[in-house]
C-alpha cells in the first residue's frame, strides 16, 4: 500500500489507530481481522456491485457544467452522487457496511446520524435487508430535521434521541458506540464518515472509493486523460473527499482540495475548520486533528451546513493535510449559500450546503487555460429547501 | 508507608474502592471527599477527571463529568489540588480518565505530576495496549505510575495473559460488556466468568467494577476478587445537597459484615 492509505497496524503516519475501550475491542478485532477478506470475496463484490448499479442507480453522472465553466474559465465537472438513490453518496457505504454486517452474522444494525443523511441511507438498507436498526440522532438535530426523522421511521428504524453533551452528532457518536459496548455480539456499528477506530476509516473510504474509480474513467472518455488538474470536496468527517481522493493519491500532478465549513469565519468562534483550528488528538476511537480547548475538552463546532458540523476530520485526512498531499481551505456560511444559489440559477441543480462549500471554492481559484476541474457534487439540496429559502428570503 | 502494599499482601481482602468524579459536586470538594471516604473506610480511590466525551459512561458520570467540567476542572487544576493530597489522605489513589485529555497534558507530564502529588496509577479506558506498550510503557514506568488494565467477559485467555504481564498492580474486571451504572446480576453467566479468571492464577489481583452499587453486589463481586468498585452509585449520592454526611452511612452499609 501507498504512504497515503492505511498501514498493517492502522496507522496514516501518525493518525488512526483504534483507541477504544477493552469493551469495544472484540468487535472492533472481529472487524479487523476480516473486512479485507469479506470484501475481496467474489459473492460480496458481486452482490456490491449489482446493488449500486441496479438499487443506487450507479455508476453516478460526470456532468460538464458548461455554463459554470464559462464562468469560471475552466472546464468543470460534476460527479453527481445527487442523483444517487437516498440523495447522496452516504449510500455507497451503507450498502456495503450492510452486506458485510450481515457476512458478521449480525442481527442488529446501529447508526449516529447529524443531519439525517446517513441515519436515513443506513434505514435504507435495513429495510433492503430486514434487519433491526437503531439510529442514534441528536436531540437538536431531530428538531431541525424532521423530515429525514419522518423518513427513517417509515422505513422502520429507531430514531433514539441523544440527550447528552451537546446533543448534536458527536454525542450521536458517543451514544451510538455507547449502545455498541452494551450489545457486543449480535450488533454492527454502521459509521457514517472515515472516522472511528481502524478499521472504519479504511473500510468506509474503500466503500466510497468507487465515486473516483468512475470519475477516471468517465473524465478519460470525455477528455482522452483520466486525471483532472484539480479535485474539490467538501470535508466534515470526510467522507465524500475520501472515496473522490481515493484513486487520484498515487497521481501527484492532480491537486487535492478538500473544503471545510468556515461557518461564519475561521476566526469567529462558531467555525468548523478543523485543520484551521484543531490540533492533533484523540475522538471516537482514532488520533486526527481536533478542534479542542487547551485541556483536552472537544469543542463543539459550528456550520449552517449539519453535514459539516463534525469537530474533527478522519485520520487519513489529517494525514494528507499534514503530508502535504491535499490542499485543505474553508467557506463560510455566505461564501457556501451563494455558491448554491449560483449553480441553481446556471445549471439548474440544487446542490446540498455540504457541497456548496466545494462549489463556493471556485470563487478563489485561478485558472490558466482550461484546466479540468472535477467536483463532488455530494447531495442534493431538497434536505435544504428550509436554510435556503430562509437564507435568501424566498 | 507503601500505599500500595493492600494490593501485595495475601491477607487483605474485601477491599473496597470508591470512584468519582473530580470538580462534582464543586470544584473544590476532590480532597474533602477524599477524606471522608478513607476515613469511613474505603480501602481506595479512583479520582475521575472529566472529559467531554466519555464514551464508556453511562448517563450518572456523563453528568457528573459535564458539571464538573461546567465549575471549570481542569487536569492542571486537579493536580493543583492534589498537591495537598498526601498530607490529608493516605489509602491508595488512581486517576481514571480518557486519553485525549491525557495526551494534551502530556503523558510525559502526567506522570511526572501523578509522582509529584503521590497518585499511584491512571485507569485510562481507551488507551489501547498496542500503544501503551509501543509509545507509552517506558514513560509510566521511568515515574513508577501503574497503568490499569481492563478486562471484560469477551476478552480472550491470550489477551488476558499479555494484560497480566503489562500490569503492576491489579486488573479491573468488567462485570459484564457495559457502560458504567448498570446493576449486577451475578448469574451464572457471570460466576462462570470471574471464576475463569480466578482459576487463571494471575500474578495482579483483580478488581471487579461496574454494575456494583450496594452491600450485595459487592459481595458477590469480592467472593471472586480482591476488591471491588463502586462508581455511579456513589457519585449519584453526591448530588445530594447533604451529601458529605451521607458519606459515612454509605461506606459503612456495604462494609459492615
Amino acid at each position: 500500500m501507498s504512504k497515503y492509505h492505511v498501514n498493517e497496524k492502522g496507522y496514516y503516519g501518525p493518525f488512526g489507530g483504534a483507541y477504544i475501550p477493552e469493551m469495544l475491542y472484540p468487535n472492533v478485532a472481529e472487524l479487523q481481522k476480516k473486512y479485507m477478506e469479506i470484501m475481496q470475496e467474489e459473492s460480496f463484490q458481486q452482490e456490491f456491485q449489482e446493488l449500486l448499479k441496479d438499487y443506487v442507480g450507479r455508476p453516478s453522472p460526470l456532468y460538464l457544467a458548461k455554463r459554470l465553466s464559462t464562468r469560471y474559465g475552466a472546464n468543470i465537472f460534476l460527479k453527481r452522487e445527487d442523483l444517487n438513490h437516498t440523495g447522496a453518496h452516504k449510500i455507497n457505504n451503507t450498502i456495503g457496511q450492510i452486506l458485510l454486517a450481515e457476512r458478521l452474522g449480525k442481527k442488529r444494525i446501529i447508526a449516529e446520524t447529524g443531519a439525517g443523511q446517513h441515519g436515513v441511507a443506513t434505514a435504507t438498507v435495513c429495510a433492503l435487508k430486514g434487519l433491526e436498526c437503531v439510529v442514534y440522532m441528536g436531540e437538536i438535530d431531530i428538531q431541525r430535521q424532521a423530515p429525514n426523522v419522518a423518513r427513517m421511521k417509515m422505513m422502520g428504524a429507531t430514531v433514539v434521541a441523544a440527550q447528552s453533551g451537546s446533543k448534536t452528532l458527536k454525542d450521536a457518536t458517543n451514544e451510538a458506540l455507547r449502545d455498541w459496548i452494551n450489545n457486543p455480539v449480535d450488533t454492527h456499528y454502521i459509521i457514517g464518515s472515515v472516522v472511528g477506530p481502524h478499521p472504519y476509516p479504511d473500510l468506509v473510504a474503500r466503500f466510497q472509493s468507487i465515486i473516483s474509480e468512475e470519475t477516471k474513467k468517465q473524465l478519460a472518455e470525455k477528455t482522452g486523460n483520466s486525471l483532472p488538474d484539480y479535485v474539490l470536496a467538501c470535508v466534515g468527517g470526510g467522507s465524500n473527499a475520501a472515496g473522490m481522493f481515493y484513486h487520484f493519491l498515487e497521481d501527484e500532478e492532480v491537486q487535492l482540495i478538500a473544503v471545510e465549513a468556515a461557518g461564519h469565519g475561521v476566526d469567529s468562534g462558531e467555525s468548523a475548520a478543523t485543520t484551521a483550528l484543531g490540533k492533533e488528538g484523540v475522538l471516537h476511537g482514532s488520533r486526527s486533528i481536533l478542534m479542542q480547548t487547551q485541556d483536552g475538552q472537544v469543542v463543539e463546532p459550528y456550520s449552517i451546513s449539519a453535514g459539516l458540523d463534525y469537530p474533527g476530520i478522519g485520520p487519513q485526512h489529517a494525514w494528507l493535510y499534514k503530508s502535504g498531499r491535499g490542499k485543505y481551505v474553508s467557506i463560510t456560511d455566505d461564501e457556501a449559500m451563494q455558491a448554491g444559489l449560483l449553480l441553481t440559477k446556471l445549471e439548474g441543480i440544487i446542490p446540498a450546503i455540504e457541497s456548496s462549500h466545494a462549489l463556493a471554492y471556485l470563487e478563489k481559484m485561478t485558472f490558466q487555460g482550461k484546466e479540468n476541474v472535477v467536483i463532488c457534487l455530494s447531495g442534493r439540496g431538497d434536505k435544504d429547501l428550509d436554510n435556503y429559502m430562509k437564507y435568501f428570503g424566498f | 508507608m507503601q500505599t500500595q502494599d493492600i494490593f501485595t499482601n495475601d491477607t487483605s481482602k474485601g477491599l473496597l474502592s470508591i470512584y468519582y468524579t473530580a470538580g462534582y459536586p464543586h470544584l473544590d470538594s476532590t480532597i474533602a471527599i477524599a477524606e471522608k471516604l478513607e476515613q469511613a473506610g474505603a480501602d481506595f480511590l479512583e479520582i475521575g477527571f472529566p472529559y467531554s466525551d466519555p464514551v464508556a459512561d453511562g448517563p450518572v458520570i456523563q453528568h457528573s463529568s459535564e458539571v464538573a467540567l461546567k465549575n471549570g476542572m481542569t487536569l492542571q487544576l486537579l493536580f493543583q489540588q492534589l498537591g495537598e493530597l498526601r498530607s490529608r489522605v493516605s489509602i491508595p489513589v488512581f486517576l481514571m480518565g480518557y486519553f485525549n485529555t491525557v495526551l494534551q497534558y502530556g503523558v510525559e507530564n502526567f506522570c511526572k505530576s501523578c509522582q509529584e502529588v503521590g497518585v499511584n496509577g491512571a485507569i485510562i479506558p481507551d488507551l489501547p495496549i498496542y500503544e501503551y506498550e509501543d509509545l507509552y510503557q517506558n514513560i509510566f514506568k521511568q515515574y513508577n505510575i501503574s497503568n490499569i488494565f481492563l478486562v471484560t467477559p469477551q476478552t480472550s485467555d491470550e489477551r488476558i495473559r499479555k494484560i497480566d504481564n503489562l500490569s503492576n498492580c491489579f486488573i479491573y474486571l468488567l462485570s459484564s460488556n457495559a457502560t458504567t451504572g448498570k446493576n449486577l446480576e451475578v448469574g451464572e453467566q457471570a460466576g462462570q466468568y470471574f471464576q475463569r479468571l480466578k482459576d487463571m492464577n494471575l500474578k495482579n489481583p483483580l478488581v471487579i467494577g461496574f454494575g456494583i452499587s450496594d452491600k450485595g453486589t459487592f459481595q458477590k463481586a469480592t467472593n471472586y476478587a480482591k476488591g471491588a468498585i463502586i462508581g455511579s452509585a456513589f457519585v449519584r449520592l453526591l448530588s445530594d445537597d447533604n451529601y458529605t454526611d451521607k458519606i459515612e452511612p454509605f461506606i459503612k452499609s456495604i462494609k459492615t459484615a
